[in-house]
């Protein structure tokens, strides 16, 4: 069944489309919501939660993205929700990781010597869970952003439209989102850790 | 970071006039606007001739780019592993429940 069939099979209550999307699309939506919360029955019920919500608006879905992009926009969306939840409110801690500059509007930049592979940083099973503790310390609100664009590669329109955010807002999030990460990884890519 | 960082030398100081007033030229503060549509490939032309030209006179433009874009590729792998593989699993008792929920 196509999208298209699918879409007006749920809108019409169809036991068989529903379930056939149930099927094609949970697997992939339970992958974006533990990469999220990094736990498995917290990425269940958001799972469930999506679906749920999946059916109640079908009726608004446009089709201007996938279905696919549509579901895993809501499901991060609900996962977006738990992670703010967790987080208490403080300043926002990302400022401090911020590329430098001098007052001539001149970057400051320590040299690289050597910077590795991603390949060489992560031949170490430590490493990689030291990489992802470093992404979760990135605000909720940027992190969703950084991994809808660059680990679930879903154009910024896209995210924009999941996340009801503009475009621009997108990209501000995003840019600061790899910026900090970078100043959280600098250890790591100089070898250091 | 040392305050003394923030306050350049002569040296840098006329470096950032330089960029700052000379045609075809822009200050770091303007090439980091820029990223993110230079990696997309979204840049107009001029705007990419512009931002390659920063990249071929400012050492720290360049070690703070290619240190962004390792950035990007070790965040990818960390969290999307390729030994993991596709994600395949529907466990059966949630595909049940989604679809008991919708019946309610
Ligand atoms: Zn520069």
């Amino acid at each position: 069944m196509t999208d298209e069939e699918l879409i007006e099979g749920l809108k019409a209550g169809d036991d068989q489309a529903a379930e056939t999307v149930v099927r094609t699309h949970m697997p992939r939506m339970l992958a974006v919501a533990r990469r999220l919360l990094g736990d498995s029955a917290l990425a269940e019920d958001c799972v469930q939660e999506a679906f749920a919500n999946m059916f109640r608006k079908i009726g608004d879905f446009e089709g201007r993205s996938s279905l696919g992009t549509w579901l895993y926009g809501i499901v991060a969306n609900q996962a977006l929700m738990k992670l703010r939840q967790q987080t208490r409110r403080r300043e926002d801690p990302i400022d401090d990781l911020m590329p430098e500059f001098d007052t001539s509007a001149c970057r400051i930049e320590a040299p690289w010597q050597h910077l590795s592979t991603p390949e060489e940083i992560l031949d170490r099973e430590k490493r990689k869970d030291l990489v992802i503790d470093m992404i979760n310390k990135l605000p909720p609100d940027y992190r969703v952003v950084l991994q809808l664009r660059d680990i679930e590669e879903m154009s910024t329109a896209e995210v924009a439209d999941a996340l009801n955010l503009t475009d621009g807002n997108v990209k501000v999030r995003l840019h600061r989102a790899r910026s900090a990460l970078k100043s959280l990884l600098e250890p790591v890519l100089r070898g250091e850790l | 970071m040392a305050a003394d960082q923030r306050r350049p030398g002569i040296m840098r100081q006329m470096r950032g006039a330089m960029m700052k007033y000379m045609p075809l030229m822009i200050t770091c503060v303007e090439f980091e606007t820029f990223i993110l549509d230079y990696l997309e490939g979204s840049l107009p032309p001029r705007q990419r001739r512009i931002f390659e030209l920063h990249l071929k006179m400012c050492r720290e433009c360049r070690d703070y780019l290619a240190a962004y874009k390792a950035t990007m590729g070790v965040a990818k792998r960390a969290l999307k592993d390729p030994s993991d593989g596709p994600p395949d699993d529907a466990p059966e008792d949630l595909v049940k429940a989604v679809l008991a929920a919708r019946e309610r």
